[in-house]
């Protein structure tokens, strides 16, 4: 029998560490640094390429991203040698997708065409808002001027572009989002990733909430009502939400974050990258140091990963139950079960759908619209004993 | 043993925070009874919960050897008694057992309402009375107004009142002299059969039931056979001693004396508190006047909030029992909550010094129902009963009426916030009886029901009154009323714990006050929650918790997926704290937040 990972299928996650300023909101592993020495990065990032394809031979791979931090200050020829070792280690899938994180900014723009000369054939823009003073708020270093020609250039090199923007921003009324959203849409190629703003303990924002400082978010209602207006406005644009927060024209669905949702196998390469391998019919949990200098150490001298866990049946269905029903297409019972070992309980199956968060047919599970915007309480409701 | 000249008993009388803990400490300390390097504060408090509340919850004794001016070496014995009010029994009996009383009043605040109820109960035990002014190296002491206060308010002299700081220490020696020379000493026939009155018993893990006595006639020694003679039970004595404040063993004690002894007692409910102890043989023929045994008033239902857990509840209630007469308790089943006790206390703070208890020492977290007073139920069939619990309320048409406790409340209070203190007992459905003035002091006096007393009115009148005033009650008795039980039902069901009897007339405010506090309470759900309240089939309140409109993780990549597990985890633990019904999760503090009126 095919193991358990197959159904996801197998990505690389490559994480670049580095960006030119910190963004208040975001909780990634990013860092400024003055100085980076790229073929340092190239070495590290090449013996982890061999260290994994020695565990996880025979594989295709079917997806790698570059995520960060801003991996768009990465030199095409560092995002180059990386692609050549992946393509001289492993097979690849005829459709394999190339992703990588990009700033909508004028020197990031200037490197597309390298990227895309290197192998990456789909472009993920961090716009985040179409208006500069909500940028500025957001600590972002471009303008919306910035980044529609960036997009512009992105389109030229790209089939494949996406772009991210966020809501529920401070003093954003229904109204504005919702022209805004309109806007996005009107420029959107094939994908579009569509977060509400989400204050992360640790972070700028978070720092500021908690002192009382940050003003004008929306209250649940509100932030409800754009979530619910974001997903009438996708779909009459034919970009249904896929995921909670990811909206594509069908076929055009990130195929590597569909490896996570689906509970595929990832190695995660880079400081703090996290990964699900299996090796021998076991799937582990794997992470790394976060420190950027310290893994590039550990890395070099053969041993990126600090952490390596067996995960037990009980935990990768709960994993695969919370991954996957943040699709629409939600989790097949009989794979959770061959998982667990044992069936997802019934009765709180039935009691969920009486009360409309779920749906049910055959060995089909899915969150309906409304389980979806209380995803969390779904979730804790089958987690809880 | 000590000659009876030679020996001063003595207990303080004081309002809680007027020093009353420290300067026993202070006593201790200056007589050498305890080393510098053994002095901790509040020595006499031995439970944690006591020094952090800075209540006195059981009685406490300690000897101390005292050589006077005169060159005589004296024994002094203190009975440190609570200060609450819920406690008054445990005042009362202690009070028999000496024969006199500092009275300390804290000269920067004058005399309260505890001071008061417990100074009255110095005076029925025909105590001598040595007033002694606290705190007087604080800038706002005024130690000839407080005087007059006490001579005003109480009616002793005060002329003589001793000026103390036992904080400083000034005055310790005056108050030791005091103690010698204007308390009498002890009376009693040494010769005469033995007659001990049993003050007080707790128990010890390693000796069992240690009985605190005080010797009237006779002698008693280690060895002897005593019997009680409530119910003749007889009893070998294994040990003997006194307090200072830790055990030491004595050869015998004397008339006059007070020590303790141990007899290889199982639980406390085998010793009457006000019992006789006398020899087995040639016993004294006729017993001292008892005590009135404590009473619970205050009812309500203790649970788990893990199920799991009854047995480790089980377990906590009993070894606490043990050591309290006056707290009662029996098993009860609720549909909701599962099994639990229903348990008797002699007030709200005794009630919350239990579960502090249970919670801290036992580690179990608890859900408390409703607190309750007893009700006699009169039945139209003539029977009658007590009614202990909401949830075994009759039905109405079977009643013929109700009876509910009432007591007598003494208030005193700054005049700036009589208003709003007359606002609040007639809010309570209280009757006024009394409204003198002493000095810028109201004093006044209210009947009130015990069960609009009982939950928050102690912490209302401290915040209405910014805690200027003082509050003591004393039970009257019964009165018919208008009463009828008032459940709550939530999502449709009705959840018992959170039943309550209320006054017809009062029951839409109380019931529109809980169904609101609770929609606050309650967390939302995946769908919306009527809660409602209502008297018998009748709904006369409601409100409707909507649900929960958004709770997704926006962002939940590779990356994430253990760290957002770990949080969902960690949110599924804290749901521990909380009780379904049906499928509703109630907070655990739900269930005593809902009866807080603010109003």
């Amino acid at each position: 029998m095919a193991e358990d990972w197959t159904h996801g299928g197998f990505g690389i996650y490559i994480h670049w560490p580095f960006c030119a300023s910190k963004c208040p909101y975001c909780d990634f592993n990013s860092h400024v640094a003055a100085e980076i020495d790229e073929s340092r990065w190239v070495r590290a990032y090449t013996r982890e390429i061999d260290r994994y394809a020695a565990a996880l031979p025979a594989r295709v791979v079917n997806s790698v991203f570059f995520g960060g931090g801003t991996p768009s200050l990465m030199a095409p020829e560092t995002v180059n040698a990386v692609l050549e070792r992946i393509h001289m280690r492993w097979p690849v899938a005829n459709d394999l997708e190339v992703t990588l994180e990009a700033n909508p900014g004028s020197v990031e723009a200037g490197r597309f065409r390298g990227y895309a000369q290197a192998g990456v054939n789909r472009l993920s823009m961090g716009i985040q808002a179409l208006n500069d003073p909500d940028l500025r708020a957001l600590g972002r270093l471009h303008s919306v001027d910035d980044a529609l020609a960036a997009f512009d250039i992105a389109r030229n090199n790209f089939d494949r572009v996406s772009f991210d923007l966020i809501y529920a921003r401070q003093n954003q009324t229904l109204s504005d989002w919702r022209s805004e959203l309109r806007r996005a849409l009107a420029m959107t190629v094939d994908h579009l990733s569509l977060y509400q703003l989400t204050i992360e303990p640790g972070t700028a924002f978070g720092d500021r909430y908690d002192a009382g400082k940050l003003r004008g978010l929306p209250e649940d209602d509100l932030s409800a009502e754009m979530y619910e207006a974001t997903q009438d406005i996708c779909a009459a644009a034919g970009f249904e939400a896929y995921e909670v927060s990811n909206h594509a024209k069908s076929g055009s669905e990130s195929r590597h974050n569909l490896i996570y949702w689906r509970y595929g196998d990832y190695a995660g390469i880079g400081p703090g990258a996290h990964g699900r391998i299996t090796v021998h019919g076991q799937r582990y949990a794997t992470e790394t140091r976060l420190a950027p200098l310290a893994w590039l150490q550990a890395a070099e001298a053969g041993q990126g990963e600090n952490l390596r866990r067996a995960l037990s049946g009980t935990e990768q269905a709960e994993e695969y139950l919370m991954m996957g029903l943040r699709l629409l297409q939600g989790i097949d019972l009989k794979r959770y079960y061959s998982l667990s070992g044992d069936h997802l309980d019934t009765a709180k199956i039935a009691y969920l759908s009486e009360i409309g968060m779920v749906e049910h047919a055959g060995d089909s599970l899915h969150v309906t619209p409304g389980g979806r915007m209380v995803l969390n309480a779904v979730i804790k409701e089958f987690f809880a004993g | 043993m000590t000659d009876l000249a030679h020996i001063r008993n003595f207990s303080i009388v004081a309002h809680i925070d007027h020093g009353k803990s420290t300067l026993a400490d202070r006593l201790i300390q200056s007589t050498g009874t305890v080393k510098d390097r053994d002095m901790k504060e509040q020595l006499l408090d031995a439970m944690d919960i006591e020094r952090e509340r800075g209540i006195t919850i059981k009685a406490n004794t300690v000897r101390i050897d005292y050589t006077a001016d005169n060159g005589e070496a004296y024994v002094l014995n203190l009975i440190d008694t609570p200060g609450h009010v819920d406690f008054a029994y445990e005042v009362s009996r202690s009070m028999r057992a000496v024969e006199g009383s500092l009275l300390v009043v804290d000269s920067t605040q004058g005399v309260e309402a505890q001071t008061l109820a417990n100074v009255y109960q110095a005076i029925d035990a025909d105590h001598e009375i040595v007033p002694v002014l606290n705190k007087i190296d604080l800038p706002a002491s005024d130690c000839d107004r407080v005087a007059e206060q006490i001579e005003d308010v109480i009616g002793i002299d005060a002329s003589g009142a001793i000026r103390v700081s036992a904080k400083t220490g000034e005055g310790i020696h005056e108050t030791l002299e005091a103690i010698v020379n204007q308390l009498p000493p002890p009376k009693g026939d040494r010769d005469a059969p033995l007659k001990a009155m049993l003050v007080d018993s707790w128990y010890d893990a390693y000796l069992g039931v240690i009985v605190l006595v005080r010797i009237i006639d006779g002698v008693m020694k280690k060895g002897e056979r005593v019997k009680m003679m409530s119910n003749g039970s007889v009893h070998l004595i294994d040990r003997i001693g006194v307090f200072r404040p830790g055990m030491m063993p004595v050869d015998e004690l004397g008339p006059g004396e007070i020590g303790f002894i141990t007899a290889s007692i199982k639980q406390v409910r085998d010793t009457r508190v006000g019992d006789t102890i006398t020899h087995e043989k040639k016993g004294a023929e006729k017993a001292l006047p008892g005590f009135k045994p404590s009473q619970p008033v205050v009812f309500c239902g203790l649970f788990p909030v893990d199920s799991a857990e009854f047995e480790d509840l089980r377990d906590a209630i009993e070894k606490l029992a043990l050591n309290d007469a006056s707290f009662s308790y029996e098993m009860e089943t609720s549909a909701a909550l599962g099994f639990g006790f229903r348990c008797g206390f002699l007030g709200l703070l005794h009630l919350e010094v239990i579960r502090d208890r249970i919670e801290r020492e036992y580690d179990i977290d608890l859900i408390t129902t409703a607190p309750s007073v007893i009700y006699h139920v009169y039945m139209k069939d003539g029977s009658h009963f007590e009614l202990h619990n909401p949830a075994d309320f009759p039905d109405p048409s079977t009643i013929d009426h109700l009876e509910e406790p009432r007591i007598k409340a003494t208030i005193l209070v700054p005049d700036e916030f009589l208003g709003d203190v007359l606002k609040l007992c007639q809010d309570r459905r209280g009757i006024q009886l009394d409204l003198t003035y002493a000095g810028s002091r109201a004093m006044v006096v209210y009947d009130l029901p015990l069960n609009e007393v009982v939950f928050d009115f102690y912490d209302r009148l401290k915040s209405v009154t910014k805690g200027y005033a003082s509050f003591d009650y004393q039970m009257t008795g019964y009165r018919q009323d208008n009463l009828v039980k008032m459940s709550i039902l939530v999502n449709e069901e009705p959840v018992d714990a959170l039943s309550t009897m209320v006054h017809r007339d009062r029951a839409e405010t109380r019931g529109r006050a809980m169904v609101e506090k609770l929609k606050d309470l309650i967390p939302r759900h995946m769908f919306k929650i009527p809660i409602q309240a209502a008297i018998g089939g009748k709904v006369i309140a409601r409100e409707t918790l909507s649900a929960m409109r958004k709770d997704v993780t926006a962002k939940c990549y590779g990356g994430d997926a253990t760290r957002k597990k770990k949080l969902l985890e960690k949110q599924k633990a804290g749901k521990k704290k909380m009780r379904q019904f049906g499928k509703v999760d109630i907070p655990q503090e739900a269930f005593i937040s809902a009866l807080k009126m603010d109003g």
